[in-house]
């Protein structure tokens, strides 16, 4: 695996600056590695991580379980490519058991993710079945723990 | 009252650790970011403590055989067979101890006589001198050098070797100065060994950080099993320091011996921290490895900056330690610590709080965050110039 790639998989939310430090190449170079990566379709962009739930005006999240029919020569793709390009669609997995496909869905109030399914997503040929669950509380997003406070720092300064 | 005059007199006679006050400097100042700490930067991986807490709820908190947990001898003697080539009876070959400071600890007072001589390499961990002395022992010191990477030859065995010496202490990787033996290196160091008739005491608590090549145990070599005790544990590899759990391998006759010692003074280690041991042993590695490649890259990185400020430093195939050359600066490694920390607020450990052969150098330790590496860097860079500027 490509050494810029580990270093961004270690998180630690270094800049390019401190990349290049450690990895021993310019800025210029680690940000044409950046964008080859971007092109290559390894690295599809940046998203913070945000602990949603302490936003006043809050967003619903809910995970939808979606049976639908695999067309010839098509397998599921072109109607999981058709549900991806949602707005409300944060992500869309095509999963092993019961379903399908696994549909992540963003939206500012129940009843929005509501009317999302049965509107958009329930009617779309080719679905067979749609079952929405609902996001109560969040205790772990993207590796961050969300309510475990981060202990502090105890290690004794000089130890052998 | 004074009681000085109870104190055991080899007791009064020990020397204070040269880390320990330098610890005491350090320990009153704020923000300094310390490259002086000899442990992993990561806390034990979850699935560690949590096979912990599970043990505690199961209601497992009495004493243990004094060997230690059976299921995690046999998971000893699998790993290190696996690992390192050798292999142990769980029955009688392997003891569980209160870490391998406990294990040092146990061989010393099972093993040496008084006046017997005992032999190890310096620089090296701050413990192994003083327990040769609380034990009547004699040390006898080998130097190490930057010009071997301070591997061990067997040259420096040979000119330091006295009669009566009966013990060879080991440390590869080592602490403090990262270096460590090839295949070569070792096989000369077994022969040394068999030559003069001597045993081999092999700490080898930084094995599984070896970053190139392999790690040749002294135990796996012909011959050397029945004459070596070895010695290993969780604290470096499964970031466990302070769970104080490690392991003693050797022949049946030996461990009985530390056995004895350790049954008195120990009983067992705690049943929760072999509990611990046990899941780290099962399912540890990937985790243990992971950690293991974020060492190396902060390595890299380190060692290449520490010889761009102009401080020599070797690229050490093993441990999470970093010996630089302060000596190019003029000053002592003593005078460049203490500076460095009070104009930059950079805690580096004085190479000679680990044996006369640490004069001129310096260790720090890079198991810790890379903003705080670039950080320490930058400013020890700082104040090299600095100290350049004034000459």
């Amino acid at each position: 695996m490509n050494p810029l790639i580990k270093l961004l998989l270690e998180g630690g939310g270094l800049g390019t600056a401190q990349m290049a430090q450690v990895l021993n190449l310019s800025e210029t170079e680690v940000n044409r590695q950046l964008d080859q990566l971007k092109k290559d379709r390894l690295l599809l962009g940046w998203r913070p991580v945000l602990n949603l739930a302490e936003e006043e005006a809050g967003v619903v999240r809910a995970v939808i379980e979606v049976r639908i029919t695999p067309e010839r020569g098509g397998g599921f793709n072109r109607l999981a490519e058709r549900i991806s390009r949602f707005d409300e669609v944060e992500s869309c997995y095509l999963m092993s058991g019961g379903y399908d496909l696994l549909v992540f869905v963003n939206g500012s109030s129940l009843q929005k993710v509501a009317g999302f399914v049965s509107e958009k997503l329930s009617t779309l040929e080719g679905v067979l079945s749609t079952a929405t669950h609902f996001l109560l509380r969040t205790y772990k997003e993207q590796g961050f723990l969300l309510d475990v406070k981060a202990e502090e720092n105890n290690r004794l300064k000089v130890a052998p | 009252m004074d009681q000085s005059h109870y104190i055991a007199k080899h007791v009064v006679n020990l020397p204070r650790s040269g880390i320990r006050d330098f610890f005491e400097v350090v320990a009153k100042m704020q923000n300094v970011i310390s490259l002086g700490i000899g442990e992993p930067d990561f806390d034990t991986p979850w699935h560690i403590r949590e096979a912990a807490i599970y043990a505690l709820e199961k209601g497992k908190t009495h004493y243990t055989s004094n060997l230690g947990l059976i299921e995690l001898r046999r998971a000893i003697n699998r790993y290190v067979e696996k690992h390192f080539g050798i292999s142990y009876r769980p029955e009688d070959e392997i003891l569980v101890t209160v870490g391998v400071s406990e294990a040092l600890d146990i061989a010393f007072r099972a093993l040496v006589n008084p006046g017997d001589k005992v032999m190890f390499h310096q620089p090296c961990y701050v413990s192994y001198h003083p327990s040769i002395t609380l034990t009547h022992g004699v040390a006898v010191p080998v130097p190490t050098y930057a010009k071997d990477n301070f591997a061990l030859t067997a040259e420096a065995l040979r000119a330091a070797w006295q009669p009566g010496c009966k013990l060879l202490m080991l440390n590869l990787p080592c602490n403090p100065t990262g270096g460590t033996c090839d295949r070569t290196q070792v096989e000369a160091i077994a022969r040394f060994a068999l030559e003069k008739d001597l045993l081999v005491l092999s700490d080898e608590i930084y094995s599984e950080l070896t970053f190139e090549g392999e790690h040749v145990s002294i135990a796996s070599l012909p011959g050397m099993k029945e004459r070596t005790v070895y010695l290993h544990g969780f604290s470096k590899a499964f970031a466990m320091t302070g769970w104080r759990i490690g392991y003693a391998c050797g022949p049946a006759a030996l461990i009985e011996a530390m056995m004895k010692v350790h049954q008195y003074s120990m009983m067992c280690a705690s049943i929760i921290s072999q509990e611990g041991a046990l899941e780290a042993l099962q399912r540890g590695e990937d985790g243990m490895k992971a950690m293991r490649e974020q060492y190396q890259r902060r390595r890299d990185f380190i060692v290449r900056r520490f010889n761009e400020i102009g401080l020599r430093c070797h690229l050490p195939r093993g441990s999470f330690y970093a010996f630089p050359d302060v000596s190019q600066t003029g000053q002592s490694e003593k005078d460049f610590a203490i500076g460095l920390l009070h104009s930059e607020k950079v805690a580096m450990v004085p190479g000679t709080a680990f044996g006369e052969n640490g004069k001129g150098f310096c260790r720090a330790c890079f198991a810790t965050g890379y903003d705080q590496l670039i950080e320490a860097a930058d400013r020890i860079e700082r104040h090299a110039q600095k100290l350049a500027a004034k000459h």
